[in-house]
């Protein structure tokens, strides 16, 4: 059938570029979409706070006040502490998809994003790409606050930038898990209480901040199998930070690491944009 | 299924749980026009819209927009269609331009094109000193200026527009209107639904009464004002004390039922021929002594259709109707 155009007198039929496989939409799509939640962050003070300062004061607060009072085995404590507070960061930095996601749900935008003929999946992906852009800031702080508090890694920068890629990974899969609960909760207030509520003890009771060794036994097995311990215990090995660790223990650390990761994410990436599918369809 | 029209809807039903939000609702949208769907709140519009713009599935029945089936060929619907939902959906961090750019990279606009298709419709909709101003401190009449352009980057043929301008207030809705109006002057399809009576007789070419899911009335603003009936004189008087002698003056002009609502203090009757009895009914009443605060000759609004068709107010099920909203206009 034969609809008429519309024809404007102040506007132009643009034409839909065409052509391009679905993935690659789906990726473009996303792109555009995290460029819109990066704008946001940099538009509203409370995220700067939250990118930015939050970060700094933890890496401060953690090294002089509870640094003096902390000992780990075979080296200096803010060496042992600077990897602990980045994965714990990235894992927070998460939770700015669930607050997104839970806010777009409430407002129109979405039944918006929903009629136009994108890829349904970029709004989800998007936030989490989107995170991943704030938190490789995030990271960039803490490094350069870290190296004047007295971080110094060892290993080879392939080693370094491995680290980095690792943080970034973590950074996705959480961020994912942080998708689904923006979507399972109904209002913003719960997003972002029901986003932080699980990080505290799950970043807390891990080797993230002292050593597991120092805890109840009870707590150790728990901490001792934390991902949060995993991936640290990775990071330790790989900024070669951790003169206890050997080559094998870094290696097993970071397999292990890997399949957190990977395990995450296929759980959670499904979980979601179900979730997303069943929430919208109303 | 070849059809002329733009949006077909045949037996459309939908549940939410146990209610019934749409019961066979069935609708066509001729190409070029604009169709107002007016009904209360609860009576389906936006569940209509939501099944026409494939927001959502319906339980049975079948529809087509831009010749598309809404089930089947969602995706291809998805490039005929602009939406401009009853909540304002844009992003309030982002200025006006970086909103419908990013609508248009959305829409598969190069990016060069998805801008300065931004900057023409941010011109066309007075919004080009606020360009560059994130959304968040705009007024209300702007951010539904801004909607309404985000439904139209890529000028599609078919356009919804939900409530379009709930809480705006009067002059921002004046503006709001005569962009709709020269958007289907310039060939645009629009279904527009709204609860305002007066929205759809300014609008509409055709509309379309709604009630409990179902359009049960359905024609031009003129052709439903005459299923209830012509003209209508109404008459207020000042003091209570001349009401009596007031309606027996009526009743000697009007041979049928005359009206009278004491609380009021109006009368009121229908009028056959109109204007030239007014001159008569001055002098009588002038002659009985009778004050004459009010006199009106007036075609039935649409809330009289409503009230006739359906038997109940407009807005009976809502809380409290916003203060003017349902006056009457004087005609």
């Amino acid at each position: 059938m034969a609809v008429a155009r519309a024809v404007s007198t102040a506007g132009t039929r643009y034409e839909p570029v065409r052509g391009r496989p679905r993935i690659v939409w789906a990726f473009l799509d996303a792109l555009v979409l995290a460029k819109r939640s990066v704008l946001e962050t940099v538009r509203v003070p409370e995220l700067i706070m939250f990118v930015a300062i939050q970060p700094i004061m933890f890496v401060l607060l953690f090294r002089y006040v509870f640094g003096g009072a902390i000992q780990v085995p075979g080296g200096q404590y803010v060496n042992f502490l600077m990897p602990g507070i980045f994965v714990q960061t990235v894992a927070f930095g998460g939770v700015t998809t669930a607050i997104g996601l839970a806010q777009d749900m409430q407002r129109g935008i979405i039944d918006r994003f929903r009629s136009l003929p994108m890829s349904s999946s970029a709004v989800l992906t998007g936030r989490t790409i989107a995170d991943l852009a704030r938190n490789l800031f995030t990271v960039i702080i803490m490094l350069t606050v870290g190296f004047l508090v007295g971080f110094r890694p060892g290993g080879t920068l392939f080693e370094f930038l491995l680290g980095i890629l690792l943080l970034l990974g973590v950074s996705f899969a959480f961020s994912w898990i942080s998708a689904f609960i923006g979507l399972l909760v109904r209002s913003v207030e719960a997003a972002q209480s029901g986003g932080f509520i699980w990080l505290f003890p799950l970043t807390f009771a891990s080797s993230a901040f002292v050593p597991v060794a120092t805890m109840p036994i009870w707590l150790q097995t728990f901490a001792r199998h934390n991902p949060i311990s995993v991936l640290a215990d990775a990071l330790r090995g790989l900024f070669h930070v951790n003169p206890l660790m050997t080559t094998a223990d870094t290696r097993w650390a970071l397999l292990q690491s890997v399949a957190w990761i990977a395990g995450i994410l296929i759980v959670f990436v499904p979980l979601s944009v179900i979730r997303y599918r069943r929430t919208t369809a109303r | 299924m070849v059809t002329d029209h733009a949006v077909h809807a045949e037996g459309l039903v939908k549940h939410y749980g146990r209610v019934r939000a749409l019961d066979g609702l069935n609708l066509d949208v001729a190409e070029g026009s604009l169709l107002a769907l007016l009904g209360p709140n609860g009576a389906g519009k936006t569940t209509a819209v939501r099944i026409f713009t494939t927001l959502l599935e319906p339980d049975s029945g079948h529809a087509t927009v831009a010749g598309f089936d809404v089930v089947r060929d969602a995706d291809r619907i998805k490039s005929q269609i602009g939406l401009a939902g009853q909540n304002v959906a844009i992003d309030e961090y982002l200025t006006g331009l970086e909103n419908l750019e990013m609508i248009g990279r959305l829409y598969h606009l190069a990016g060069r094109d998805a801008k300065q298709r931004a900057e023409e419709l941010l011109m066309q909709f007075d919004l080009n000193d606020a360009a560059n101003r994130i959304a968040k401190t705009y007024s209300g009449g702007m951010r539904r200026r801004l909607d309404l352009a985000a439904s139209l980057v890529l000028l599609p043929p078919v356009l919804f527009l939900d409530e379009p301008t709930t809480g705006l207030d009067p002059r921002s809705r004046r503006q709001v209107w005569g962009m709709i109006g020269s958007l289907v002057r310039e060939g645009s399809t629009i279904l527009l639904t709204t609860q305002y009576l007066e929205e759809a007789d300014e609008l509409a070419n055709r509309i379309a009464v709604v009630d409990a899911g179902r359009v049960i009335a359905e024609g031009t603003s003129d052709e439903l004002k005459d299923r209830v009936g012509g003209n209508r004189i109404e008459i207020a008087v000042a003091k209570d004390a001349d009401l009596a002698r007031a309606a027996e003056v009526a009743r000697r002009h009007f041979s049928s039922e005359v009206n009278v609502d004491s609380t009021q203090r109006r009368i009121s009757a229908p009028s056959k021929n109109g204007t030239s009895q007014l001159a008569g009914l001055v002098r009588d009443f002038d002659g009985a002594g009778v004050d004459i605060v009010d006199l009106q000759l007036h075609r039935p609004s649409l809330d009289d259709v409503f009230l006739t068709l359906t038997g109940h107010q407009a807005e009976e099920e809502k809380v409290a109707p916003p203060a003017g909203r349902w006056q009457r206009r004087p005609r």
